[in-house]
């Protein structure tokens, strides 16, 4: 029981990471009906943005962590947005008008370039930083377990829980996400009705990319490693997390994200930890073959 | 009466298809002008080269803006014409937002005034007057509208949920929300029944008469077109073959060839009558 609980614990940290990640998916599908396969390495390299930082703080002897830690968030979503503005403004829109496979190989294209810059510059080893957030509180002391949740996965929950308030009164209430829904629902006619429709698609990647980076950020805090690889299985994971919860839904993004944390987590405490990413992507099978739509997400209605 | 939109020799070529011909034609302010012609005439092109959707072959589109001064809007972007030049035009095939409530699609329309007074969303984060004053004041006009068209207990509905009639009315609304210089409709009364395109009349004579917007209407429904117009132009294979009062248009020898057939076809057909 106790040990179950723990298992929660990490699963739902795990899940706030996947489904900030899963947001910038679906966002993207949402305004331009595809999907951005650079995204998990847009996630890896805010990663390294955010490793860089801690090291550049901690060799100059920064030693509030709070303060520290608003510095690399503020550092971090700045380049990680200016680097999903430029994959929107290499890969995506050049082809706006061509067909559908164009960009995705384009994306694809600028995936691999991301990685390989990376793993060039910054070396194919693995990248460790000394742990930010130690520390938690014990929730429960069982004969046989103690559950603990640590400061760095309370954190986690948090700001994701936050973030993601934010984001949904963004989208429902402000001129952005309003401008946003219309360029989702019909882009021609929303730019006939004066939104500028090249902004607002730009403006959405640079939010991918942020919520990317607060992820970035949280995992390296987290787990204290990073590498240059990083973003593809994480990316493919938020992916199907998006697929799962139905692409295109934000509140479906974050649970599935949320889900595929929990599944993964419990699959490797109760099942087989090596084969903790069969499960998922066993998920991402099952949902493609029984509920294409996702669990939120609306089937599409093709009119003639 | 001074000219709002002139066009001025426009061409539009997709590849080998000559789809408007060298056509010119003056729109007067606070007027209603109608364009009709057969199916495929180029009446649609006009409109997407109006609206910057196609960028012309060749021509000019000059419209002279009451506050900004001449404009030339074959150079504009799409969303430029709404906002810089004020000219919005409805759909065919209606293009609402669906999943949108009516009030939202209303308030979209109206979104560059807001997106302004919002500083990007930071002065609404905040709730700052300037913000909450220009929201107040994109209600209040989305509200004028829903009550001009009778569509105030529809407020909250999706838009793509309610009847065509009725969706055709809120297109119509919501190009109004952009305060039009020019509005420009594209076969409004199509699918409406005899009784709504009595009121689309009457809203039309409403917009001109009172509101002073000019209007540029396509239209195949006869008792609309030649009913409200102040004037027609004719459009037949991209070129405009008459131009007139309702009056005269109907009795030109041109129209009536353009849309009864030849003369080969009269014969033929006088010859199977003997």
């Amino acid at each position: 029981m106790a040990y179950a609980l723990q298992q929660l614990i990490n699963g739902l940290t795990l899940g706030s990471m996947y489904g900030l990640i899963a947001i910038g998916y679906t966002m993207v599908y949402g305004i331009i009906g595809m999907i951005n396969f650079a995204h998990g390495d847009i996630f890896m390299v805010s990663a390294f943005i955010a490793v860089t930082c801690f090291t550049l703080l901690a060799a100059a002897d920064v030693s509030s962590i709070p303060l520290a830690l608003m510095f690399v968030l503020m550092v971090t979503i700045f380049f990680t947005s200016a680097y999903g503005w430029a994959v929107e403004r290499v890969a995506y829109r050049p082809l706006r008008g061509s067909t559908r496979l164009a960009p995705l190989i384009s994306a694809i294209g600028m995936s691999i370039f991301l990685q390989n810059t990376v793993q060039l510059t910054q070396g194919a080893r693995v990248k460790p930083i000394p742990p930010v957030i130690e520390g938690g509180i014990e929730l429960w002391a069982a004969p046989d377990f103690t559950v603990q949740i640590g400061w760095s996965q309370l954190l986690i929950i948090v700001t994701t829980v936050v973030l993601m308030t934010a984001f949904t009164w963004m989208i429902t209430r402000t001129p952005f996400g309003r401008q946003q829904r219309a360029c989702e629902q019909d882009r021609t006619m929303a730019a006939l009705l004066g939104v500028n429709v090249d902004r607002t698609i730009s403006l959405t990647f640079m939010l991918g990319a942020s919520l990317a980076a607060v992820a970035g950020v949280m995992v390296s805090v987290y787990y204290g490693v990073v590498d240059f690889f990083i973003g593809f299985l994480a990316g493919i994971k938020a992916f199907t997390a998006a697929v799962l919860g139905g692409i295109g839904s934000l509140p479906g993004a974050m649970l599935g994200g949320l889900l595929i944390g929990l599944i993964e987590s419990f699959w490797a405490a109760y099942l087989w930890a090596e084969y903790k990413d069969v499960a998922t992507f066993g998920i991402l099978c099952l949902v493609l073959m029984l509920r294409p739509s996702g669990l939120l997400g609306r089937p599409e209605v093709e009119k003639v | 009466m001074s000219t709002l939109l002139s066009v001025r020799n426009l061409t539009m070529r997709f590849g080998g298809l000559t789809a408007i011909d060298d056509l010119s034609l003056e729109v007067p302010a606070g007027r209603i002008t109608g364009i009709i012609g057969p199916n495929g005439a180029g009446k649609t092109t006009l409109f997407n080269c109006l609206t910057g959707f196609y960028k012309p072959t060749s021509g000019t589109l000059r419209l002279a803006h009451p506050h900004h001064g001449e404009m030339r809007l074959e150079a504009l972007a799409s969303h430029k014409v709404v906002r810089d030049a004020q000219v919005v035009r409805t759909f065919q095939n209606i293009r609402l937002f669906p999943k949108m409530t009516v009030l939202e699609n209303l308030i979209v329309a109206q979104h560059n005034v807001l997106q302004r007074a919002s500083r990007f969303s930071i002065a609404g984060l905040f709730g700052l007057a300037a913000y909450r004053e220009a929201e107040a004041a994109a209600l209040d006009r989305a509200a004028t509208w829903l009550e001009r068209l009778g569509l105030v207990d529809l407020a909250d509905h999706a838009a793509g949920d309610l009847p065509y009639g009725i969706q055709r009315r809120i297109e119509i609304a919501r190009a109004l929300c952009v305060d039009p210089v020019l509005l420009c409709l594209d076969e409004p009364a199509a699918g409406l029944n005899p009784r709504e395109s009595a009121e689309l009349n009457e809203l039309l004579l409403y917009l001109c008469r009172e509101r002073g917007v000019a209007i540029l209407l396509i239209e195949h429904d006869m008792s609309v077109v030649m009913n409200v117009s102040d004037h027609i132009g004719v459009i037949n294979y991209g070129r405009k073959i008459a131009e007139g009062t309702p009056e005269a248009v109907r009795n030109d020898p041109q129209v009536i060839k353009a849309y009864l057939g030849e003369d080969e076809d009269e014969a033929q057909a006088g010859g199977a009558a003997a």
